[in-house]
C-alpha cells in the first residue's frame, strides 16, 4: 500500500480553461501556485463559499497527468448536484476556486508496472489520467482499460481512451461490431495481468458488478483497489 | 474567499443536526469502500478483542446475539460530504464487550480489523460510555452487505469511516497506530463537528 503525505491545505486555484466537451459535462483547467504534485488516480476537493459563509464541496478525480503545468478535471453535470451545476454552467476562466489535494493514496499507480483499469462512466477520469501519465514515461503498454457507459456520450475523453486502444463496452446502443450489452468476464479476461493490481472505478453498482466480473474470472480480492462515486453531486 | 456567483442550494433553515459541509442524503445511503465487497458467511465469522487486555476474547456470531442488544437511533455523517438523519442501528454495545475484556489502565486506542485488511483506528474513549456498537441491523433489517453486512463497527459520533465494515478484531493499544484512510491523509479522530476530514485539520 502506498503511503502519501497529507495534502496540506487548502489552496486558491485560478481556472485557466473551460470546455464543455458534452451538455452533461465540464472540462476545468486550473492553475495551482505551488501545488503538491499528485500521482495518477488522486482526487481533489473543490469548495465553493457564498457571499454569507454557506459551503459545498465535492470530491473529484484528476485528468491531468504529474507533467502537466494545469490541473484538469472532467466533471459530471448531475441535475440535481448543487456542485457539478455550478462547476458546468456558472464557472469562467479567470475565477478562482478554493482546492484542496491531492487526496488518496489507495487508488493509485506510479507508472512502474502493469496495471488494469475498469472504469463506469465519469469512473473513467482517474484511468485518464493514468493513461496519460503512461504516455509521460513511455510504457503505454503496462496499461490495459476496460470502459462502460450506457451510450459513447456519457463516457468521458472517449477518442482518447479509443486511440489508447481501450475496450468499449456500451450498454444502450450498438459500438462498432460489439452490440449493446454490459461487460463480460470474457472481455476482461483477455487485460489481465497475473499479479497486477486492477483498478475499478465508477458508481457503487458498477464497482459492484465490475468486482464480481473479476472475481468469476479469478482474479484475488487484495488485488483490486475500488473506487466508488457515491451520488454526491 | 467566497466564489463568484455561487449561492447554493441551501434549504431556508439548516437542519441544526448537520455538521458543517454536510448535506442531508434523505433516504439514499451512498456507498463507500475502496475494496471488493466480500460475502461474509456468519457462521464463520469470529469477532476479536485483544491487545492490552487482561483476557482477550472472542465471540461468534451466536455468541454476540446472546448478549443484551442494543440499538442506536441517531444521525451519521460521511467524510464525502452526506449526512444520514435520524436512522437505526441494532446489535451489541462495545461496552459490553469492553467490559468482558478487562482493558488494562495503558489502553488508550484502538485499531479496528476487518476481515478484508481495513484497518481504522480511534480512541479508545470514543468507544467506551455508550458510543459505539457491533451492529447487524438497519431499519430492523438485517445490514445490506454493500454497507457492511452481516455486520460491522459503528462510531456514529465521528466520520462514518471508522465504523469498520465487516470488523472482525478491536486491538486495544497504548499508542495510536495509523489505520487505512488514516495512513492515506484522512484524520486520526475524524470529528464531523469539527470538520476533521484530512490530517492537519
Amino acid at each position: 500500500m502506498t503511503e502519501r503525505a497529507p495534502a496540506g491545505g487548502w489552496r486558491t486555484a485560478v481556472v485557466r480553461e473551460v470546455a464543455h466537451p458534452t451538455p452533461r459535462s465540464v472540462v476545468l483547467r486550473l492553475e495551482v501556485p505551488d501545488r503538491v504534485d499528485h500521482l495518477p488516480g488522486q482526487h481533489y476537493v473543490i469548495r465553493l463559499t457564498a457571499d454569507d459563509g454557506y459551503r459545498a464541496q465535492r470530491s473529484y478525480s484528476l485528468a491531468s497527468p504529474p507533467s502537466d503545468p494545469l490541473l484538469e478535471f472532467w466533471i459530471e453535470r448531475l441535475d440535481d448536484g448543487e456542485v457539478s451545476t455550478f462547476l458546468a454552467d456558472g464557472v469562467e476562466p479567470g475565477d478562482e476556486l478554493d482546492v484542496r489535494g491531492p487526496i488518496g493514496g489507495w487508488f493509485v499507480w506510479d507508472g512502474a508496472g502493469p496495471a488494469c483499469g475498469v472504469a463506469g462512466g465519469s469512473g473513467a477520469v482517474p484511468l485518464v489520467s493514468m493513461l496519460r501519465h503512461a504516455r509521460d514515461v513511455g510504457r503505454t503498454d503496462l496499461l490495459r482499460l476496460a470502459v462502460s457507459a450506457r451510450t459513447l456520450a456519457d463516457l468521458p475523453y472517449p477518442d482518447e481512451l479509443a486511440a489508447a486502444g481501450a475496450l468499449f463496452a456500451v450498454t444502450r446502443e450498438p459500438h462498432g461490431e460489439r452490440p449493446a450489452g454490459r461487460l463480460t468476464a470474457a472481455e476482461l479476461t483477455p487485460l489481465l495481468v497475473p499479479d497486477a493490481p486492477v483498478y475499478v472505478c465508477g458508481s457503487a453498482a458498477f464497482a459492484e458488478g465490475a468486482s464480481d466480473l473479476l472475481m468469476a474470472a479469478g482474479v484475488p480480492a487484495e488485488r483490486v483497489r475500488v473506487e466508488r462515486f457515491g451520488p454526491s453531486g | 474567499m467566497a466564489t463568484r456567483g455561487f449561492v447554493g442550494r441551501r434549504p431556508a433553515q439548516r437542519d441544526p443536526r448537520l455538521p458543517p459541509g454536510q448535506y442531508d442524503t434523505g433516504d439514499d445511503w451512498p456507498v463507500l469502500t475502496a475494496e471488493v465487497t466480500p460475502r461474509l458467511d456468519p457462521d464463520r465469522w469470529t469477532l476479536t478483542v485483544d491487545g492490552l487486555v487482561g483476557n482477550e476474547h472472542t465471540w461468534s456470531w451466536a455468541d454476540l446475539h446472546a448478549l443484551p442488544q442494543s440499538e442506536y437511533r441517531g444521525d451519521i455523517h460521511c467524510v464525502t460530504t452526506w449526512s444520514k438523519l435520524d436512522t437505526r442501528f441494532g446489535g451489541v454495545s462495545v461496552d459490553l464487550l469492553l467490559e468482558a475484556v478487562e482493558p488494562k489502565p495503558e489502553a488508550a486506542f484502538v485499531l479496528a480489523t476487518s476481515t478484508t485488511g481495513y484497518t481504522t483506528n480511534l480512541p479508545l474513549a470514543e468507544i467506551t460510555d455508550g458510543k459505539a456498537w457491533i451492529v447487524w441491523t438497519h431499519e430492523g433489517r438485517p445490514l445490506p452487505r454493500e454497507h457492511g453486512g452481516p455486520v460491522r463497527l459503528l462510531v456514529p459520533r465521528l466520520y462514518f469511516w471508522k465504523s469498520a465494515k465487516w470488523v472482525t478484531r478491536l486491538t486495544l493499544m497504548e499508542h495510536d497506530k495509523q489505520g487505512f484512510w488514516e495512513r492515506n491523509g484522512y484524520h486520526d479522530l475524524g470529528d464531523p463537528w469539527l470538520e476533521q476530514r484530512y490530517q492537519g485539520d
